[in-house]
């Protein structure tokens, strides 16, 4: 499932897009040290691969609906983690721009949650030492649904971290969570057969393309390390751009303690509104109409300015509308114009 | 892939919009997505005056509205589904207006439908009115790794082989299966995996065909563009009016002003 850019906050989106970037960095250069001609063409052609297959829907049994591959899991086992991870963000940044996927600041999440877990976690930590040498058909296929399900659900734990960091949606996280994981978890078991049994096709029809990355991929040191250190690097680099966010930017803060506070006077008050607006209506009269600067900082959260009196609300409304209708003004003129002089 | 096609032809086309720099119109959208995510989550009208930019940009790059709508339908569903449990989450009465209230949640909801609107608009926009070939190579001009856009230009050239394959695994399997949009599951393993071994070798070959053209892992990527003093304006011009947007309530402050008047 792809992160919307509509649900995150700049903190976490740019966050992550460092975290991504610099994953691809080290990516890049790990493929460069182990340099091998047939792995580079691959990338793009199994990238590719993920887009026609996932135009081949298969019916899911039981459900009535119809699914196809997500293949993180499948093109981590063919490349290896470094060209897959790679690939991965190729094909997320395709559907960004082209199929309004996710969208451009949630790239960086996107390439997180669908492209690290499966391709440096899944893979490397569950799937390989699993795997065995892959003569057993059953046990292939368990190892990948078990490393199809493990990806996915992390996945969707990091699109939780990731709203609830980002403080767009009001959903809790724990609720979030039961929404999340067990679809996926669902979603993974079907993927991880599917990938067993593409793998187990290839492997009988043609087994040397299966060789293509178990050559270069022994064990080598501590994988684990770099990427929890890459993504503790990335949790602490959004907590730090969210916080100098917070104290640049106070009337966030400030507006979520007047929530808090509005909330308590509902429970006690009988008309609670007018109460926490009779408290704004003191506080804004302070600032004098014609002050440019302190208006615009009392009107941030213009919703809560506009409720402070129903005069305002009726201004905010008009001014939208104003401001709609000048800027489909404003486009439709250009429109005209340009018809009239090809 | 019927979507690339058409964005391809749009990009294909001759409009003010497609003669800017591509750098400028990708920083233009990069700041707007950056800044679309950074109103409170209970902005809705100060969020308005940044429809200027679709507004304007679908006339200037003479690219159908119905074109943008149809490429945003089918990413809806999702946002759709997260933005609705902010109304039954918070239910605190934020507005209220002649006996009628709404709730925080609500506000946030057609806040966050206006953020995908907004957002996907103009990425759409910046894509039909530049072509990914162009997009890639001002890429480069900025600076993106060169793997990486290789990678993307070498994708984006395999997809449209790749999906052509895929249309006639389908269609093998509709014929076959009286007429079945939907792949038995115990068959899609096998099929997919067919697929995968026809990609393969198809990718194989083709890579040798290169190598025996010189192919040394770089496409080698023209820039046809040169940096003007419209796009300096454009850049500039845009980046001011998002930052202003965002800086100031104009709908408030409008609206204020025409009540002043009026009164």
């Amino acid at each position: 499932m792809h992160m919307a850019d509509a649900l995150l906050s700049p903190a976490v989106g740019g966050g992550m897009w460092v975290a991504a970037a610099a994953l691809s960095a080290r990516a890049s250069v790990k493929l460069r040290s182990q340099p091998s001609e047939s792995l580079a063409p691959m990338m793009a052609v199994l990238g590719a691969f993920v887009f026609a297959a996932q135009m081949i829907n298969f019916s899911i049994p039981g459900t009535g609906s119809s699914g196809h591959i997500g293949g993180g899991l499948l093109l981590a086992i063919l490349l290896g983690p470094h060209a897959a991870f790679l690939a991965l963000a190729s094909v997320l940044t395709i559907q960004a721009l082209f199929f309004a996927d996710g969208g451009l600041l949630a790239l960086g999440c996107n390439m997180i949650n669908l492209g690290v877990f499966p391709c440096y976690i899944a893979y490397p930590l569950i799937y390989r030492p699993l795997a065995g040498d892959g003569s057993s058909p059953s046990r292939r296929l368990a190892t990948c649904i078990i490393a199809s399900m493990a990806g996915m659900a992390m996945g969707a734990f990091a699109v939780v971290a990731e709203t609830g960091l980002s403080g767009i949606s009001e959903l809790p996280v724990g609720a979030f969570i039961l929404l999340m994981v067990p679809i996926h978890l669902a979603i993974g078991l079907v993927e991880g057969g599917v990938t067993a049994a593409v793998i187990g096709f290839v492997s009988r029809a043609q087994p040397e393309w299966l060789v293509y990355n178990q050559a270069k991929t022994q064990p080598r040191g501590r994988p684990f390390r770099r990427i929890a250190a890459c993504l503790l690097g990335a949790a602490l680099l959004t907590g730090g751009l969210l916080s100098s966010f917070a104290s640049e930017n106070p009337d966030g803060l400030e507006w979520s303690i007047e929530k808090m506070t509005g909330k308590k006077e509902i429970d006690g008050i009988g008309h609670p509104i007018h109460a926490t607006l009779a408290g704004w209506q003191s506080k804004t009269s302070f600032m004098p109409d014609y002050d440019f600067r302190k208006d615009d900082a009392a009107s941030k959260d213009d919703v809560r300015e506009s409720a402070a009196n129903p005069g305002t609300s009726l201004a905010g409304v008009l001014g939208t509308a104003l401001t709609l209708l000048l800027a489909g003004g404003i486009g439709l003129f250009l429109r005209l114009r340009s018809r009239k002089h090809p | 892939m019927r979507t690339v096609d058409e964005f391809d032809l749009l990009a294909a086309a001759d409009s003010p919009l497609h003669a800017i720099d591509p750098r400028a119109k990708l920083l233009v959208v990069l700041l707007a997505a950056a800044v679309i995510a950074s109103y409170p989550r209970h902005a809705v009208a100060a969020m308005v005056p940044l429809f200027l930019l679709p507004a304007a940009w679908l006339a200037l790059g003479r690219v159908p509205l119905g074109f943008v709508l149809h490429r945003l339908l089918p990413a809806l569903p999702f946002v759709l589904l997260m933005a609705i449990f902010n109304p039954l989450i918070d239910r605190v009465p934020l507005i209220e207006a002649g006996g009628l209230a709404l709730s925080g949640g609500w506000i946030s909801f057609a806040s966050i439908l206006l953020r995908f609107l907004l957002g996907m608009s103009i990425a759409i926009l910046l894509v039909a009115c530049t072509g990914f070939n162009t997009l890639c190579s001002a890429l480069l001009r900025l600076h993106a790794p060169r793997v990486f856009v290789v990678q993307l230009l070498l994708l984006y050239r395999y997809i449209f082989l790749l999906a052509d394959e895929a249309r006639r695994v389908r269609l093998a399997y509709a014929l076959r299966s009286g007429g079945d949009r939907a792949v038995a599951l115990p068959v899609a393993g096998s099929m997919l995996g067919q697929l995968l071994l026809r990609v393969m070798s198809r990718g194989q070959r083709i890579h040798q065909a290169m190598l025996g053209r010189g192919f040394t892992g770089d496409l080698p990527v023209r820039h046809a563009f040169r940096w003007h003093g419209r796009d300096t304006l454009f850049l500039l011009g845009w980046a001011v009016w998002i930052i202003l947007a965002r800086a100031v309530n104009i709908p408030d402050q409008l609206g204020r002003f025409v009540m002043k008047v009026l009164a």
